[in-house]
């Protein structure tokens, strides 16, 4: 029956000569458009990937921060999931856990916040930053600003006291001499912003900034275990090597133009953390090579101008999330030249 | 020396192994061709049998109607069981000439062999590619003498002849360079002299090394004649790419070879006319490349054209397992079917059969800009973008941003990790695009 369909008038007739052969295929054989065959990366293993590669800097969170920091990565992750479920099956759409998307964001909420915080704090953070951050706007893929930072954001301004209480690892205040009591509760970039390093006498202690040994959030203090895991992900072809790049070179240019140590500046705070990891959020940044160059050199200036003169000692959430608002223009106006397009007016 | 290629692309598991060693090996004629009057690009052939007739071998059955069109030519000789409509791979319908085999391979008395072609005109060169039946053997089949007519004012200088074979699984074109060298080069020497080139390049992946030196024993140190080992990445064989290439000539966006002074064609194409200048058989026949996990015994095939592919499968044992996809061609750029009447045309390189578990699936997740369609595409095309004007309907802003540069490769969609139908999507809207051109022009 079915074969005459396919086999119209003309041709029944020559059909029998050779009806013994069975011709048609099990209906269960697929039917698609090429290509048939598909690159084995998916959504899901780039983001358990990147939580692999933050897996080093969460680990010397604990490490250096205690038992705490680790219930503090635990709360995130699992509100930032809860949140992802509940929401999802209130809006009746299917429930993507499994693209893992839910729980890198609440990991990168942990990383970003002071170690010794209330447990409530990680948990109304990921709620926020899944809820209003992602899933309003339609969940993965449709967000225009990094969840995790807006969950960041929305934290500082709730509760400043309490995202601002900076603890120094047990024994890491050596270098501060008799000082100690006049550094404990600040992180580095505001001691050397208000010039109170200098006015002690003291050094920037840059092998201990290096280590991670430092008052800061959670994960972003050890530039050694970020690095580690930004170069994985750059071997892997998972981040594209333009957006840290920029960024980081261009804090570097505009550090040496204030007259400031620009190795200071690449390991202090959340630079590190932020340019690996948060500017190179896929979905939150450009797609054109040049949009990601511009993207970063614009995270480079406006993290600068903020720790050089705003209001507050570090700039990288804000920048990043104001770099974000840009993110459809750049597109926009950077496409790539087309193969073989003739330049316009030539 | 790094071997030449273009920006993007991608490598994916080539599949090559399984054939590219095997000698060609000739499938008996079947009983019975199905032989459809548009196996070429642009108009059908118009039939000049009708049921009842009886036909010779290389007797012309159908003829070209008007310019981009060519012949088309008996595969056996016997009698015409019917002429009428059969569905084709690609979703197209087109009248066809049913032939039963009297098996006496009769050969039409009134071919004759052209002969030397150098001692043949370029205007008589270009004429008889025509008679041959000649279209492009790689899979696009455009008609062979239209791209040796250029347009006034525009010069051949460089014949490329494409054995590139990007896709994966392929290995006819492989084969057939390896073991008719000789044949590829006569024909290429051919080709140039219909158009008037000085240059002819035969355009090889490396990974192709045994074609490489065969090629190179052929060209016999002849100083018009070259072999470019180029990188192995899809789709190196791409006209475009291939000319950027082999060459470092870029065509312009919208533009034809020919606006850069060459004309590719695909190394079987030149074979056949060489043949046909040799022996006054047009095109009845090529290799097939018949492999895949789901294939018992993989080979490289040559068959009469108009063979039902079920008859390349049982000379090859048949499906070693539930087949889960058969694709004609490479799984790259090949339709999957869904019966096994479909017949070999001129451009069928190749029968690809999956199995169950290699069929690629997976829910279609929303878009996660990573990016990486941008990175592969070898036109520098942000597929991600066309893909969702596409969704959207929005034809104008898929024009602006060059929709109709895409030649349809399929990186974009082997490599989104979101497994979004990138390339089905952008093809749709082309030929929605299309079809308001033709209404409004």
């Amino acid at each position: 029956m079915l074969k005459e369909r396919f086999w119209p008038d003309g041709v029944r007739a020559a059909k029998e000569v050779t009806e013994a052969v069975e011709t048609m295929l099990n209906p269960e054989v697929v039917v698609s458009s090429s290509p048939h065959i598909r690159s084995d990366v998916t959504t899901e293993k780039i983001m358990w990937q990147v939580i692999l590669a933050l897996a080093p800097a969460a680990c010397a969170g604990v490490v250096f921060f205690g038992w705490h920091a680790l219930a503090v990565i635990i709360v995130s992750m699992m509100a930032a999931m809860g949140t992802e479920a509940v929401t999802r099956r209130t809006m009746g759409r299917p429930v993507t856990l499994n693209d893992g998307s839910a729980a890198l964001t609440g990991l990168l909420l942990a990383l970003v916040i002071p170690p010794g915080v209330p447990l409530w704090i990680p948990a109304v953070g990921s709620a926020f930053a899944i809820a209003i951050g992602k899933q309003v706007f339609g969940g993965l893929g449709y967000n225009p600003f990094n969840p995790a930072l807006l969950g960041r954001a929305f934290l500082l301004a709730s509760w400043p006291a309490l995202m601002t209480r900076w603890q120094w690892p047990a024994n890491s205040l050596a270098w501060a001499g008799s000082h100690v009591d006049a550094v404990a509760g600040a992180t580095i970039l505001p001691l050397v912003k208000h010039g109170r390093l200098a006015s002690l006498g003291l050094e920037i202690p840059l092998s201990q900034l290096f280590i991670g040994n430092v008052a800061g959030s959670l994960g972003e203090t050890s530039a050694l275990a970020l690095l580690l895991g930004a170069a994985f992900l750059l071997v892997r072809g998972i981040i594209d090597w333009r957006i840290p790049t920029a960024y980081l070179g261009s804090v570097a240019v505009l550090a040496l133009v204030f007259g400031e140590n620009p190795l200071f500046h690449l390991l202090a705070g959340g630079l590190l953390l932020g340019a690996f990891f948060m500017a190179t959020d896929y979905v939150t940044t450009p797609i054109t090579p040049r949009g990601r160059v511009i993207f970063g050199l614009g995270c480079g200036l406006l993290t600068m101008l903020i720790r050089k003169f705003g209001g507050y000692p570090e700039g990288v959430c804000y920048s990043i999330l104001i770099m974000n608002a840009t993110v459809p223009l750049l597109d926009r106006y950077t496409r790539p030249r087309r193969f073989g397009e003739v330049a316009k007016g030539a | 020396m790094r071997p030449k290629t273009f920006r993007g692309g991608i490598h994916p598991q080539y599949g090559k192994e399984m054939t590219c060693h095997l000698g060609i090996e000739t499938l008996p004629a079947p009983e019975q061709v199905v032989l459809p009057m548009a196996q070429h690009a642009g108009a059908p052939a118009e039939p000049l049998v009708k049921a009842g007739d009886t036909v010779d071998l290389g007797q012309k059955i159908g003829e070209a109607k008007g310019f981009v069109s060519v012949p088309v030519h008996a595969s056996i000789s016997g009698k015409v069981l019917s002429v009428g409509p059969v569905s084709l791979p690609n979703g197209n319908v087109s009248v066809a000439v049913t032939i039963e085999n009297d098996g006496e391979d009769r050969v039409f008395p009134e071919l004759k062999a052209p002969g030397d072609y150098r001692q043949l005109t370029p205007e008589r060169l270009r004429e008889l590619m025509r008679e041959a039946g000649l279209a492009g053997m790689g899979g696009a089949s455009f008609p062979t003498h239209v791209k040796y007519n250029p347009p006034e004012g525009k010069r051949i200088d460089t014949v490329v002849l494409n054995g590139a074979e990007c896709e994966p699984f392929l290995t006819c074109d492989h084969r057939l360079m390896v073991e008719d060298a000789e044949k590829v080069v006569t024909g290429l020497k051919a080709l140039m002299r219909a158009g008037g080139a000085e240059k002819g390049i035969i355009a090889v992946e490396v990974n192709k090394a045994d074609a490489i030196k065969a090629l190179e024993k052929a060209i016999a140190g002849d100083p018009q004649l070259s072999v470019a080992p180029l990188a192995t990445k899809y789709p190196q064989g791409e006209e475009k790419m291939i000319i950027r290439a082999a060459l470092g000539r870029i065509v312009p966006s919208g533009g034809l070879p020919i606006d850069v002074g060459v004309v590719v064609n695909n190394v079987a194409t030149a074979a056949a006319f060489a043949d046909y200048l040799a022996t006054g058989m047009p095109l009845i026949s090529r290799v097939v490349t018949v492999t895949g996990r789901g294939v018992k015994q993989p080979k490289n095939l040559l068959v009469r054209l108009g063979t039902p592919i079920q008859k390349l499968l049982e000379a090859c044992g048949g499906f070693a397992e539930e087949p889960g996809k058969v694709i004609v061609g490479g799984p790259m750029t090949g339709p999957a079917v869904y019966h096994l009447d479909f017949p070999v045309v001129k451009g069928t390189s190749g029968i690809l059969v999956q199995s169950r578990a290699e069929v690629a699936g997976g829910e279609s997740m929303a878009c996660i800009r990573c990016g990486r369609c941008v990175k592969v595409c070898p036109y520098s095309l942000l597929p991600n973008f066309l893909a969702e004007f596409a969704e959207q309907g929005n034809l104008d802003q898929a024009e602006a941003y060059g929709i109709m540069d895409c030649r349809e490769c399929g990186c974009c969609t082997f490599v989104c990790p979101s497994r979004r139908p990138l390339m089905q999507l952008i093809r749709n809207a082309k030929g929605k695009i299309l079809a308001r051109r033709r209404k409004s022009g």
